[in-house]
């Protein structure tokens, strides 16, 4: 089996913002955007790396979810524990900087961590959690 | 929209910008750990009296904000003491902590060991042997782990305060 990782998704409450955040304040390239108001999929992901995206898309969108989990999903999304992801640099000092430059909320600021790691955190505009790892 | 509707959806709008609102509060103090914060200086800058903000977080977050910064604290005084080239004492403040006493009985309470033991404890056996004594990350590698969820594993869990009875000898 050749199997690679394509794409993961991300909710967004605002589309508008969601697209300046991934799009203007880290990069990416946006690679698709269909659909329109809240019901919009956008397919963003960083120059270079065409195999791999992170699709935004509107949460609790399955016409399965019943009312009661799309509150709980929309007031975890408002919260901050819902959406996460990992995203890693090899100059972590510098895309903090350019981050956090913007209004991007700071969760954490580059911190070594005891399992080895260094790293930093920030918030989306829909509150899912952005953490960043250096690579060395 | 009828009338009901509209004003369902208008209380719903404003419960999802108060939890907004919590979250940058829970986010700051993760920042913000180091700093002298209490929870007065934290409420105010959201407009909330202090009541009201512990209120309300504990019912988002299941914990007050003192809570949380006391056990967010005491996380990152582990990932020090593992250091071994800082005195407890150095740990407590840089960690933002004023008080040694304060810092030291919620360091015990949560890991289930003083913090000096827990750093002797380091020193002598790696992060592996602490982690034996602490409940919560017995049985686990963190090695390969996302350190998003690794950090979510080594946190200090509030309401899984270390149990006194297995409290090692150290």
């Amino acid at each position: 089996m050749d199997i690679t990782i394509h794409a993961t998704s991300l909710p967004h409450d605002d589309p508008d913002a969601s697209l300046v955040f991934y799009r203007d304040v880290l990069g990416f390239e946006v690679r698709s955007d269909v659909g329109q108001g809240r019901m919009r999929w956008i397919t963003v992901g960083p120059a270079g790396q065409p195999d791999t995206s992170i699709l935004l898309a509107p949460p609790a969108a399955d016409p399965g979810v019943t009312e009661d989990e799309r509150r709980t999903i929309t007031e975890m999304m408002a919260k901050g524990t819902y959406g996460w992801i990992l995203l890693a640099t090899r100059d972590l000092d510098a895309t903090f900087e350019k981050v956090q430059a913007g209004d991007t909320e700071v969760v954490q600021e580059p911190t070594e961590q005891p399992y080895g790691v260094r790293d930093c955190a920030f918030r989306d505009p829909a509150g899912n959690l952005v953490r960043i790892q250096e690579l060395r | 929209m009828c009338q009901p509707e509209l004003r369902r959806a208008r209380v719903q709008a404003q419960r999802l910008a108060d939890l907004a609102r919590l979250r940058r509060v829970r986010d700051r103090i993760d920042r913000e750990y180091a700093q002298p914060l209490n929870v007065e200086a934290l409420a105010r800058d959201v407009n909330m009296s202090a009541g009201h903000l512990s209120r309300q977080f504990r019912a988002a977050y299941g914990e007050s904000p003192y809570s949380y910064l006391m056990t967010r604290r005491i996380e990152r005084a582990t990932a020090l003491l593992r250091r071994g080239d800082l005195s407890v004492t150095d740990i407590c403040f840089a960690v933002g902590c004023a008080s040694l006493g304060t810092f030291t009985t919620r360091f015990t309470e949560l890991v289930g060991m003083p913090p000096g033991a827990f750093r002797r404890q380091a020193a002598a056996g790696g992060a592996d042997a602490v982690g034996a004594a602490h409940d919560a990350g017995s049985a686990i590698t963190l090695e390969g782990m996302p350190a998003c969820v690794a950090k979510q594993v080594t946190r200090p869990v509030r309401n899984r305060e270390a149990p006194v009875a297995e409290q090692p000898l150290a």
